[in-house]
C-alpha cells in the first residue's frame, strides 16, 4: 500500500484532491474507484458538455501543471484543441525524477483511473483518440496498475470505441522510460517516446502545436490529471475557491529529511512553510534547530527561517528564489552543510544533463568542482564571485528547464548563507561539521585514559599511544572515518 | 506571406515571420556570432540544435537569453546583440567550452582553420579560469582508413551528426552518453570502420575543430618522394584545381591547373598525371555498358538492369553496398578514375617507363575521403601491392606545398606529362554534379547515333538542385537521366527502383554537395554555398576552354586502347578497369 506518512503524520490541514482516492480504493478493481464516482465526469463531459465548455471549465478552475512549471493547463488543452490536425495526442508525463519525490508514482499505485479518466476527458476536449503514458520502467508496480486499469477501463467501454455510447473513442498505451530525468522535459519526453534520443528541443514549436510525430499534443503530468475530473464533478467554482489568488486547489508533497514525519501531503495552495513542516510535519527530527528547506528538486531553491510564514504558491516560492517543482520538499537542520546541499543537487544535474548545450553539459561540471574544492578547502574568495557568475550564466543561457534551473540551489544558498561559504574558502571550516576534509578528530586530554580502544579500531593506524597513557591522532594519517569517536566511551575524541 | 517588424540594436527592420533573430540581424548587417550553427544555404542544409549557446541574444521581455539561431522574430521584438549582458554569457560559455577542450592547437590538423580557434579569438576569451582542475571528458582517438575521429576535441555542435543523418542518411554517427560524457558517433561506440560509415567525408568537411579529421598521408608521400628506388607518378582530380587556390588566399573558382602541375613537379614527382584521363576511359568503359544494355534493352531484353548507375564515387558504392546490396549488378562495373589509372599506371605505363611495379608509386590527389578508403580495398591490389599507394586530399596537398615553401600564386602554369596527362573537357567535369552524365552523353551519343553533337553543352544536367531529370533525345531514341548529389537524394532514387518505379535509364550519383568540388578533402567551406557554386562555375570553364571535349577523342585514350586494351569491355578493359560489389550490409544482433 501506498505510503502515505504512516499513522503520525497529521491529516490536520490537508485537503486530499488528487490524493483523494489514494489508500482508501483498491486500486485494481475499477468498480471501487466507480463506487466513488469515478468516471462520473467523464460521462458527464460525454453526454453533455461540449468540448469548449470543458475547456473553459479547467480554465476556470485555476488548475496549473503540478510538473513544474505551472502553466494554466486549461489554456494548454485549448491551444491542443485549436490546432487542427488529422490526429492528435493526449500524453501523460509519468516521468517523475526528483530525488526523494514519489507524489506521481503514488498517485499511479493508488488512483491509476483518475488519470486515465482525466486523460480521456482530454482527448474529448481537444480532439484527440490517442493516450500515451510515459513512464519510467523503474516504476513496475504503477505500470502494474495502470495496465490491469486500462484492461479493466476497455473492459467497461470506458476506453475504446463508443465511450459511453457516444461517438467518443479513445484508448491508451504505455510507453517506458529509462529513467533520465531530462525526459522530464516535455519536449525531451516526446522524442524519447519517438524512440530518438532523449534530448529537449527549442520551443516553440510548442507539442501543442507540434508534439509526438509532430501532432498537436498535450503533456500534462500525473498530479495535474488526478485533478480533472474531481474538478469537473465538483465544478470550477468548489476547486478555485481552495488556494491562493494565482495557485488554485492543492499540492502534493513528499516530505523527506530531517523532519519527524516524512511522507506524502496534500495541502492547499497557501498553506505556509512552517505548517507543512511543524504542524504536519511534526517539526525537526531530535528536536534540532531548523535550518532551510529545500523545494523543487534539484531545480530548486533552499529557503531559510525568514521563509518559513511565506505561503506556498507558484509564484511566492519563485519570488522567495526557490520554485514549486514537482513537489519535493527536504528539510535540513543545523547539521547540515549548505555548500554540500548545493553540491549534492549539481552532482545529480551532473549526472542527469542530456549534454545537448554547452552551459549545461560543461557549465555544471565546472560549479560541481568549484563547489567540490570548497567543501575541500582548497577554495578562495574570488571562487564565490565565480560561482555566481556562471551560475547565472548557466541560469541565463541553457537550452531547456534543467539547465535553466540547475544552479538554483546554488544561487540560494550563497544568497541565504553566504557565511558558511565564507568560513569554508577564509577559515577553511565547515561550520555545521560535514566537510570530511575540514575537519580534524582530537583527543581531549583530560578525558583519555588510554584504553586504547580507539587505536585498535582504527583502520589506518593514525592513533598512538601507550595503555593508560593519553593517546594522540596523527591528523596527516587519520581518513576522518569517524571510528575512533564511535568506539570512544569516555568521549575523549571530539571532531572540530 | 506576413511581415514581422522589429528592432535590432536600435535598427528597424522587417522581415518575413518565421525569420530567425540571427538572419534579420544578418540583413541588417549585424553580425551575431555562431558556432553549432550552420547553413548551407540553397542546399536545404541546416544545423540548428541550438546547443552550443555562443549566439544567444538579450530579448526585452524576456527572462533570459535566446538563442539568435533558432528563436523566430515576433512583431515589435526588441533585441540586442551585444549588451554587456549578452558580452559576458558569451564569453563564459566560450571559457565552459574551451575548459573541455585540448590546447594542443600546435599540432592540430585544424590549426589555423578552426571555427573554435577563431571564436575564442572573436569572444577575447585570453584564460580559462580553474583550467589547472577541471576536468577533461577523454575518448580512445578512432583511426579508420579515411577519417580520425578524435572526440575529445567534439564540442557537440552535432554538425556531423545532422549531415550524416539528414543529408546523407547514412547514419553512421548520433550522439552517445549523457552529460559530461556526451559525444558524437557510431552507435554503441562502434569504432567507425565497423559502422555504415561510407567515409564521404562530409563529417569532416563541417566540423567546427579538430575532432574530425582526415587521415594524413603526406607523411607516406613525403617518404616515397625521398626514397631514389622510386618511381613516384601523380594524379590530380578535376575538382582540386578548381579549390586548391583557395588555400592560397585565392578567390573561390579560381582555376590552378598549371600552377598546381608546376607545384608537384617542384615537390618531385617524376610525373604529373591527370585523373581526367582516366575520366575519358571511364567513360569510354562506363558509356560502352550503357549503350550495350541500353541496346539490349531496346531490342526487347527483358533481363537487362536499367536504369545503369554510374560507379564513380567510392562513398556511394558503399552506401549500396551497405543499404542496397541486393540491387549490387544495377551499378556500372566500372571502376572509379582514379582506380582506373592505378591499374593503367602499374601495367601500361609501368612497362612504358620500364619499371616493375614494386617500384612504382602512385599518388593520387582527391578533393575526397573516401578515396583513401577506396585505394585501400583488396580488389584493386595485386599480390598486396595496391594499385593507388596513397590518395592525399587537396587540403594535405596544400600542406604540402606551403611546407616546400612554393607559392602557389606565382608559380608558372605548366602542363601535365603525357601519355596519362592528357585530357578531354569530359573528363574535366566528372567534378561536378552532374558531369559524369554530361561526358557520358556526349560520348555514347555519338557512338550510338553515329552523328556529331552540335552543342556539346547540356544545361540541363546541371546546376545544384537535390535531385535533376532530364530526358536527351539520342536521335529518336529519348533517355531520361536522373541525378542525384547527397546520398539521402540517391537514397530516394534508390528507392523508386526497387520498387520498380523509376523511369530512368542512367542515373548519375555523387555523395557530396555539388559533387567532387564539395568533397571532404575539399579547403573549407565554412558553410558558404557560394564557393562551391564558384568551384562548378570553374570547373565548367575549363571544359568550354579544352580544345576535346569528349572522351573518345582524347588521342591518347584512342592510343590506350589500340597499344594496349583492344576495345571498351575487352578482357583486359575487364580485369583491369571493372569491378564488383559486395553486400556489406549487417545485423547487429543484441544479446
Amino acid at each position: 500500500m501506498t505510503n502515505l506518512g504512516g499513522n503520525k503524520m497529521s491529516r490536520h490541514k490537508q485537503i486530499r484532491i488528487a490524493l483523494n482516492n489514494c489508500g482508501v480504493i483498491d486500486p485494481e478493481n475499477i468498480r471501487e474507484y466507480i463506487a466513488r464516482d469515478g468516471y462520473l465526469a467523464l460521462g458527464k463531459c460525454l453526454t453533455e458538455m461540449k468540448p469548449d465548455d470543458i475547456i473553459r471549465e479547467i480554465k476556470d478552475s485555476g488548475l496549473r501543471g503540478r510538473g513544474g512549471g505551472g502553466f494554466p493547463a486549461g489554456l494548454k488543452w485549448e491551444i491542443a484543441a485549436k490546432n487542427q490536425a488529422d490526429q492528435k495526442y493526449v500524453v501523460c508525463n509519468a516521468d517523475e525524477g526528483d530525488p526523494g519525490a514519489f507524489m506521481d508514482r503514488s498517485i499511479l499505485e493508488g488512483d491509476p483511473h483518475a488519470v486515465i479518466e482525466a486523460m480521456a476527458i482530454c482527448g474529448y476536449s481537444m480532439g484527440a483518440t490517442k493516450g500515451l503514458i510515459y513512464i519510467r520502467a523503474e516504476y513496475p508496480l504503477a505500470i502494474k496498475r495502470l495496465k490491469i486499469a486500462i484492461d479493466q477501463a476497455r473492459e467497461f467501454g470506458l476506453l475504446g470505441k463508443n465511450i459511453f455510447k457516444t461517438d467518443f473513442e479513445f484508448d491508451i498505451e504505455l510507453r517506458y522510460g529509462a529513467g533520465a530525468f531530462v525526459c522530464g522535459e516535455e519536449t525531451a519526453l516526446i522524442h524519447s517516446m519517438e524512440g530518438l534520443r532523449g534530448e529537449p528541443t527549442i520551443k516553440p514549436p510548442y507539442p501543442a502545436e507540434s508534439g509526438y510525430l509532430e501532432k498537436p499534443t498535450n503533456v500534462n503530468n500525473v498530479e495535474t490529471y488526478a485533478n480533472v475530473p474531481i474538478i469537473l464533478r465538483k465544478g470550477a467554482n468548489w476547486f478555485n475557491k481552495i488556494g491562493t489568488e494565482k495557485s488554485k486547489g492543492t499540492k502534493v508533497f513528499a516530505l523527506a529529511g530531517k523532519i519527524k514525519n516524512v511522507g506524502l501531503v496534500e495541502v492547499p495552495m497557501g498553506t505556509t512553510l512552517r505548517e507543512v513542516i511543524y504542524e504536519i510535519g511534526g517539526g525537526i527530527e531530535n528536536d534540532k534547530k531548523f535550518k532551510a528547506v529545500q523545494t523543487g528538486g534539484p531545480s530548486g531553491g533552499c529557503l531559510t527561517e525568514k521563509h518559513l510564514d511565506t505561503p506556498i504558491d507558484f509564484d511566492n516560492l519563485v519570488q522567495a528564489g526557490s520554485m514549486m517543482g514537482s513537489g519535493g520538499m527536504i528539510v535540513m537542520d543545523e547539521d547540515n552543510c549548505m555548500v554540500s546541499v548545493a553540491k549534492f543537487y549539481l552532482d545529480f544535474t551532473v549526472e542527469e544533463s542530456c549534454g545537448k548545450c554547452s552551459p549545461c553539459r560543461i557549465g555544471n561540471k565546472r560549479l560541481y568542482e568549484l563547489l567540490d574544492r570548497i567543501t575541500q578547502g582548497k577554495g578562495e574568495m574570488e571562487d564565490l564571485k565565480r560561482l555566481r557568475n556562471m551560475s547565472n550564466v548557466i541560469k541565463d543561457t541553457s537550452l531547456c528547464g534543467l539547465g535553466q534551473t540547475s544552479p538554483n540551489p546554488v544561487l540560494s544558498t550563497l544568497d541565504n548563507f553566504y557565511d558558511e561559504y565564507v568560513a569554508h574558502v577564509t577559515d577553511k571550516k565547515c561550520p555545521a561539521g560535514e566537510c570530511k576534509d575540514l575537519m580534524t578528530y582530537f583527543v581531549i586530554e583530560e578525558n583519555c585514559v588510554g584504553c586504547t580502544a580507539c587505536a585498535r579500531v582504527c583502520p589506518v593506524g593514525a592513533i598512538t599511544g601507550e595503555k593508560k597513557e593519553v593517546h594522540y591522532i596523527n591528523p596527516e594519517i587519520c581518513i576522518k572515518c569517524g571510528a575512533c569517536e564511535e568506539r570512544c566511551k569516555f568521549d575523549a575524541i571530539i571532531v572540530k | 506571406m506576413d511581415k514581422i517588424k522589429l528592432t535590432i540594436d536600435n535598427k528597424q527592420i522587417e522581415v518575413e515571420k518565421g525569420t530567425t533573430i540571427y538572419k534579420a540581424a544578418k540583413e541588417l548587417g549585424i553580425y551575431i556570432p555562431v558556432l553549432c550553427y550552420m547553413n548551407l544555404e540553397g542546399l536545404n542544409i541546416e544545423n540548428k540544435p541550438g546547443g552550443c549557446r555562443i549566439c544567444v541574444v538579450e530579448v526585452e521581455g524576456r527572462n533570459n537569453l535566446a538563442p539568435s539561431c533558432s528563436t523566430d522574430v515576433w512583431e515589435g521584438m526588441v533585441v540586442n546583440t551585444h549588451s554587456m549582458r549578452v558580452i559576458n554569457a558569451r564569453r563564459t560559455v566560450m571559457e565552459f567550452i574551451l575548459s573541455d577542450h585540448p590546447k594542443d592547437c600546435l599540432t592540430c590538423a585544424k590549426s589555423g582553420n578552426c571555427d573554435l580557434q577563431d571564436m575564442a579569438v572573436k569572444l577575447g576569451v585570453r584564460e580559462i579560469p580553474g583550467q589547472e582542475y577541471a576536468e577533461m571528458s577523454t575518448y580512445k582517438i578512432d583511426f579508420s582508413p579515411s577519417i580520425i575521429r578524435d572526440l575529445d576535441k567534439c564540442i557537440m555542435c552535432r554538425r556531423c551528426e545532422m549531415m550524416c543523418n539528414d543529408f546523407q542518411t547514412v547514419g553512421a554517427l548520433s550522439a552517445f552518453n549523457r552529460g559530461f560524457e556526451a559525444a558524437v558517433g557510431p552507435a554503441f561506440e562502434m569504432e567507425l570502420e565497423d559502422s555504415t560509415c561510407t567515409y564521404c567525408g562530409q563529417c569532416v568537411a563541417v566540423c567546427p575543430t579538430g575532432a574530425l579529421t582526415e587521415k594524413d598521408h603526406t607523411r607516406d608521400v613525403i617518404n616515397a618522394l625521398s626514397d631514389p628506388t622510386k618511381k613516384v607518378i601523380v594524379q590530380t582530380a578535376p575538382a582540386v584545381r578548381a579549390a586548391l587556390g583557395e588555400e592560397f588566399g585565392m578567390e573561390p573558382g579560381t582555376l590552378v591547373t598549371g600552377k598546381m602541375v608546376s607545384a608537384l613537379r617542384r615537390l618531385g614527382f617524376d610525373y604529373v598525371f591527370d585523373t581526367d584521363f582516366a575520366a575519358d576511359l571511364t567513360i569510354m568503359e562506363e558509356g560502352t555498358e550503357l549503350l550495350d544494355r541500353l541496346t539490349k534493352y531496346l531490342s526487347g531484353d527483358k533481363e537487362v538492369k536499367l536504369p545503369i548507375l554510374t560507379s564513380c564515387c567510392p562513398a556511394w558504392v558503399s552506401f549500396f553496398e551497405h543499404y542496397f546490396p541486393e540491387m549490387k549488378d544495377i551499378p556500372s562495373t566500372a571502376r572509379s578514375p582514379q582506380q582506373m589509372f592505378g591499374a593503367i599506371a602499374k601495367t601500361y605505363f609501368a612497362d612504358k617507363i620500364s619499371t616493375k611495379r614494386e617500384d612504382l608509386v602512385v599518388v593520387s590527389i582527391m578533393p575526397c575521403l573516401a578515396k583513401k578508403y577506396e585505394a585501400q580495398r583488396d580488389e584493386f591490389k595485386v599480390d598486396g601491392n595496391p594499385d593507388v599507394d596513397f590518395s592525399i586530399s587537396t587540403r594535405e596537398l596544400a600542406h604540402l606545398i606551403k611546407e616546400a615553401n612554393l607559392d602557389l600564386n606565382t608559380l608558372p602554369d605548366e602542363d601535365f606529362d603525357k601519355p596519362l596527362g592528357e585530357s578531354s573537357g569530359a573528363g574535366v567535369i566528372f567534378g561536378t554534379t552532374g558531369g559524369v552524365i554530361e561526358a557520358a552523353v556526349r560520348t555514347a551519343y555519338e557512338l550510338h547515333t553515329g552523328k556529331k553533337l552540335e552543342k556539346l553543352d547540356f544545361e540541363q544536367l546541371r546546376g545544384f538542385e537535390a535531385i535533376r531529370k532530364a530526358t536527351i533525345d539520342f536521335d529518336g531514341t529519348p533517355i531520361n537521366i536522373g541525378i542525384a548529389h547527397g546520398l539521402g537524394h540517391a537514397r530516394k532514387l534508390l528507392d523508386e527502383i526497387k520498387a520498380g518505379k523509376s523511369e530512368f535509364h542512367a542515373i548519375e550519383i555523387m555523395a557530396c554537395p555539388g559533387g567532387c568540388i564539395g568533397g571532404g578533402g575539399q579547403p573549407l567551406h565554412h558553410s558558404d554555398t557560394s564557393i562551391l557554386k564558384a568551384r562548378a562555375e570553374a570547373i565548367y570553364r575549363e571544359d568550354a576552354g579544352k580544345p576535346i571535349r569528349k572522351s573518345h577523342e582524347n588521342p591518347y585514350i584512342i592510343k590506350l586502347y589500340e597499344e594496349f586494351l583492344g576495345k571498351p569491355m575487352s578482357e583486359k578493359s575487364h580485369h583491369l578497369l571493372h569491378t564488383a560489389y559486395f553486400d556489406k550490409s549487417k545485423k547487429i544482433e543484441m544479446s
